[in-house]
């Protein structure tokens, strides 16, 4: 890590490090709790060097049930606690729906509004080290589909950085979607970052001829094509939805107002997804604004297979945005 | 145990008997929807497990929690209100039967998904631990939670952090229909506890006297060592599962044996045998009972529907 003037070169891990380190350091009440976050030093090496600075107190390794500290998770953020919980991978968290579901989403209205449930549940995501069918799931779209969570998806450094603690100020259940894949990643960022909106979709890159609208693995993937698609004269927006739920389409609506055409771009399967949410969206507010119809590029609807050229075919590639794009904008 | 004390419990078992059957009758006539789950034969158990708690503590219940709600003090207009659906309910109305709460008394629900309160049980008394608060967190499940994986992570975690979380047992015998010997290998349910190095103990739920003295035993360690326990109250649900059971699963011939042990009666006996208490004043207990049930009717009935324009409220906290 190499400090410049106003930015700092730094790797999604580090990022993600660092931004719990802090979270460790500002608040007493905030601890981590998850499987192999101590002595192991994280599953991906997330919480690596916590447990030593912060002791096992705060830094607690659990057993592999996940409905068992997940549930524990909700109870101490229901008496005042500030829980981190990680969840090694999203595709275990099905093993704690019911605890996220029917307890971190309900407590606040089944009670009429005496509870709250600050909890923060961060867990490793994403499709593409051949994991195979039962470890590649993109659950972005069960959690966003309920009312009372807060879904994030950190898809960039920045938001690695400082999405917790904007999570952090919040009185009810937040979800961090963080991606493996972009753990070993290195980019810059500005030092001093303000705090995350954790209401807000973000303009990544302005373009006027088509916006594309993503999140997760897909934010590099699409400004990756857009920076190719600009050689070629298409100029492209880039909008990282990042916040899941709610959904902003306040940000989505504006673009398309600007470009008039929108693809859509996700890992996760395309039945009932965000990307049909968005669609959806605009569709009912923003259909006046089309010049074509909205596009989709989504995860192949098949159980995410073994063999890597398989699995790649399964998700949408910088090669396939950038020849959907291409099919939109010369159609004309 | 003393006369006010014999009292204040009898008069605590009356009330959720009381309750409940005019809960019932409501609901009968419509006035209350919903799955809705009677507390009659049970009584013993909220009111001898409660009494061991103190307003610090922490309660957490099942979806057959009128009783447990009603014993640890919230009021019976406010209990009533809420099975009504009205605003001026102890959940605002959004609960109802099942969702019961009351923060002020530390009452956190009313959990409708059978062994799901329990890991939640686990994290409020870490948390307590790590306030450094020595106040007890009190769980009562059902004896088909201690079939589910839940169950065992909670006491595994209880027992791993060393966090005082009083695990109440309440072992009606059937699940719905199932009946605990045709869905547990173990049914000595506190052999379960043992697994875990988790002290235990069971005790016959009809008694009010016995489950007060286990549970006081059990608090008192607790108290000290700060450990969890896990109490089996032996009991038995006088009434069908919910309104909408047609009791096919069980004998008359046997709900008549448990009710020659109705834990009220039984308790009224040795009130009697103590002088502490007359039959008059039992019948003038009773009268007292029904005039308060009477206006927690009359709170419900004239209680308000929430506005329509508040549909959305509840889902995020309002900062």
């Amino acid at each position: 890590m190499k400090n410049s003037m106003a930015t700092l070169s730094i790797t999604y891990r580090e990022a993600l490090n660092q931004s719990l380190r802090e979270a460790l350091q500002n608040d007493e009440r905030v601890f981590l709790m998850g499987e192999d976050v101590g002595r192991y030093g994280g599953a991906f090496a997330v919480s690596k060097g916590l447990l030593q600075e912060f002791g096992k107190d705060r830094i607690m390794d659990v057993p592999l049930f996940e409905a068992g500290f997940v549930g524990a998770g909700i109870g101490a953020a229901m008496a005042g606690m500030k829980p981190i919980i990680e969840i090694m991978t999203v595709n275990f968290s099905l093993l704690a729906m019911d605890q996220i579901v029917n307890n971190a989403a309900t407590l606040q209205h089944m009670s009429g509004g005496q509870l709250n449930v600050p909890i923060i549940i961060r867990m490793g995501s994403g499709i593409g080290r051949q994991l195979g069918a039962q470890h590649s799931h993109s659950w972005e779209p069960f959690y966003a589909h309920i009312p009372g969570l807060i879904v994030l998806s950190v898809g960039t450094h920045e938001d690695a950085r400082s999405m917790l603690h904007a999570a952090l100020l919040s009185p009810d259940p937040v979800l961090l979607f963080e991606y493996t894949m972009l753990l070993n990643l290195e980019k810059e960022i500005a030092t001093d970052l303000p705090i995350a909106s954790l209401s807000k979709a973000k303009v990544l890159r302005e373009g006027k001829d088509i916006s594309i609208i993503t999140y997760g693995t897909g934010v590099y993937k699409s400004l990756e094509a857009a920076a190719e698609l600009a050689t070629v004269g298409i100029d492209a927006e880039v909008i990282d939805l990042r916040v899941l739920r709610p959904l902003d389409e306040f940000t989505f609506l504006a673009s398309i107002a600007k470009t008039h055409r929108v693809l859509i771009v996700e890992d996760a399967w395309r039945s009932v997804s965000i990307s049909s949410e968005v669609s959806a969206r605009i569709m009912e507010n923003g259909f006046y604004d089309l010049d074509a119809p909205v596009q989709r590029l989504c995860g192949i609807e098949v159980p995410i297979p073994y063999p890597a050229h398989l699995e790649e075919a399964a998700i949408p590639q910088k090669s396939d945005i950038i020849n959907a794009v291409k099919k939109m904008i010369y159609r004309n | 145990m003393d006369a006010k004390k014999g009292l204040l419990l009898l008069y605590q078992m009356l009330l959720i008997r009381r309750f409940e059957e005019k809960a019932a009758e409501q609901y009968t006539k419509a006035k209350i929807r919903g799955f809705h789950h009677l507390y009659i034969g049970e009584e013993a158990v909220a009111a001898g497990v409660m009494q061991a708690l103190t307003d610090d503590d922490t309660v957490l219940s099942t979806y057959r929690e009128h009783g447990h709600a009603l014993a640890r003090g919230i009021d019976a207009d406010l209990i009533m209100a809420e099975m009504y659906g009205k605003l001026e309910g102890c959940s605002r109305g959004r609960g109802g039967s099942m969702h019961l709460f009351d923060a002020s008394k530390k009452f956190y629900g009313g959990n409708a998904v059978v062994s799901g309160n329990l890991p939640i049980a686990v994290g409020m008394a870490l948390a307590s631990k790590k306030q450094k608060k020595n106040n007890i967190t009190c769980c009562f499940f059902g004896e088909d939670a201690a079939a589910k994986c839940e169950f065992y992570e909670a006491m595994n975690l209880a027992a791993l952090w060393k966090v005082p979380v009083l695990f109440v047992c309440e072992n009606n015998l059937y699940a719905i229909g199932n009946a605990v010997r045709y869905s547990d290998t173990a049914t000595e349910l506190e052999k379960k506890g043992l697994a875990y190095g988790i002290e235990s103990s069971t005790v016959d739920g009809m008694n009010l006297i016995k489950v007060m003295h286990a549970t006081n035993t059990a608090v008192e360690k607790m108290r000290s060592g700060g450990k969890p326990y896990l109490l089996i109250c032996n009991t038995y649900r006088f009434r069908a599962y919910s309104m909408f059971d047609a009791e096919l699963y069980r004998a008359k011939k046997e709900v008549e044996e448990w009710k020659r042990r109705d834990p009220i009666p039984q308790f009224e006996q040795f009130l009697l045998q103590q002088q502490w208490i007359t039959k008059d004043e039992i019948t003038d207990f009773e009268s007292k009972i029904n005039t308060k049930i009477q206006k927690a009717l009359d709170f419900a009935e004239e209680g308000a529907r929430e506005p329509l324009e508040q549909l959305t409220k509840f889902v995020y906290t309002e900062i």
